[in-house]
């Protein structure tokens, strides 16, 4: 079983980061981009026997302690 | 007075920082990120500026869930003095000691020069020499500097004279220009500039040995 973790900034929490892509789209001809916002993916491969509602219980505990910071960051957990 | 430097795989300025509380009147013991348990008797725990662990994943996470900062967490709520720079401040946010984060600059650029930072509260160990309003220049190092909070907490921080320094002029992007931050007990302390590197004339400045001198005047007169 694999889990999929997107962390991304929080609405409102600007992002330098997403900021400069979009400046360097616009400067490479690429009209009406609007805005960018940049985030990670994190592939997690989980030994099998877990249910999936288990395991998304369990990665959520792992986007707390670890993978996020709440702070200014949100996540989303996707078990595949 | 004993002191211990906490050493992460990728700390860079672990012994800067133990020579600068030597010269202080500390003894320094050194303790590695994977020790269990901190020195006996120890007053102060210093954790250093560096890369700690690559800075994977964010900057500090990774420290911060090390077996050695369980320890720290703990000696801290049992009312122990933390002092982190650089990267150490960033690890004190990812452990929650600390309030806030520190997000990436907002020029995108490793800042790397002298700033010159204003001390705004008298009211701890690491100021009560330098006084309110008094001005140093001590140099930054670091990517990820630009401190970041809510609204609320930045007026908490503000009400409760919990901003320790900010910057003379605008460096980062960090709130307020905030370049450093005490715990509501005033005990722990984070700051992104280093005042381990202007702590001896020899190597430009010893701006910064006043930080480490006033928390030995705290345990002296305690």
């Amino acid at each position: 079983m694999k889990a999929i973790v997107h962390v991304m900034l929080k609405d409102g929490v600007l992002d330098p980061q997403g900021e400069a892509v979009r400046h360097a789209l616009t400067a490479l001809g690429f009209d009406g981009v609007e805005g960018v916002r940049q985030g990670k993916v994190i592939e997690i491969d989980l030994a099998a026997g877990e249910s999936p509602e288990a395991a998304e219980e369990r990665v959520t505990r792992m986007c707390d302690k670890l993978l996020a910071n709440t702070v200014i960051e949100s996540y989303r957990v996707e078990i595949a | 007075m004993r002191a211990a430097v906490v050493t992460f795989p990728g700390s860079n300025c672990d012994r800067d920082l133990a020579l600068a509380l030597e010269r202080s009147g500390f003894e320094v013991v050194r303790v590695w990120h994977k020790d269990t348990a901190l020195p006996a008797g120890i007053d102060l725990v210093g954790l250093p500026g560096g890369f700690s662990f690559g800075d994977y994943l964010r900057c500090g996470a990774i420290a911060a869930n090390s077996p050695i900062c369980r320890e720290v967490v703990r000696f801290a709520e049992g009312g122990g003095h933390v002092l982190g720079i650089c990267n150490g401040f960033q690890i004190l946010l990812e452990t929650g000691l600390l309030p806030g984060a520190l997000m990436r600059n907002s020029n995108l650029k490793f800042i790397c020069k002298t700033v010159t930072l204003r001390v705004e509260t008298a009211l701890s160990p690491f100021t009560t020499l330098l006084g309110e309003g008094a001005t140093l220049d001590i140099p930054v190092a670091h990517h990820d500097g630009n401190y970041q909070a809510s609204p609320e907490l930045i007026r908490d921080l503000d009400s409760e004279a919990r901003v320790a320094f900010r910057y003379g002029d605008p460096l980062n992007g960090s709130a307020g220009d905030i370049a450093g931050i005490l715990s509501q007990n005033r005990r722990v302390l984070g700051m992104m500039p280093h005042p381990e590197r202007a702590s001896e004339a020899a190597t430009g400045s010893s701006a910064g040995a006043a930080i480490f001198d006033g928390i030995a005047s705290a345990f002296a007169s305690a």
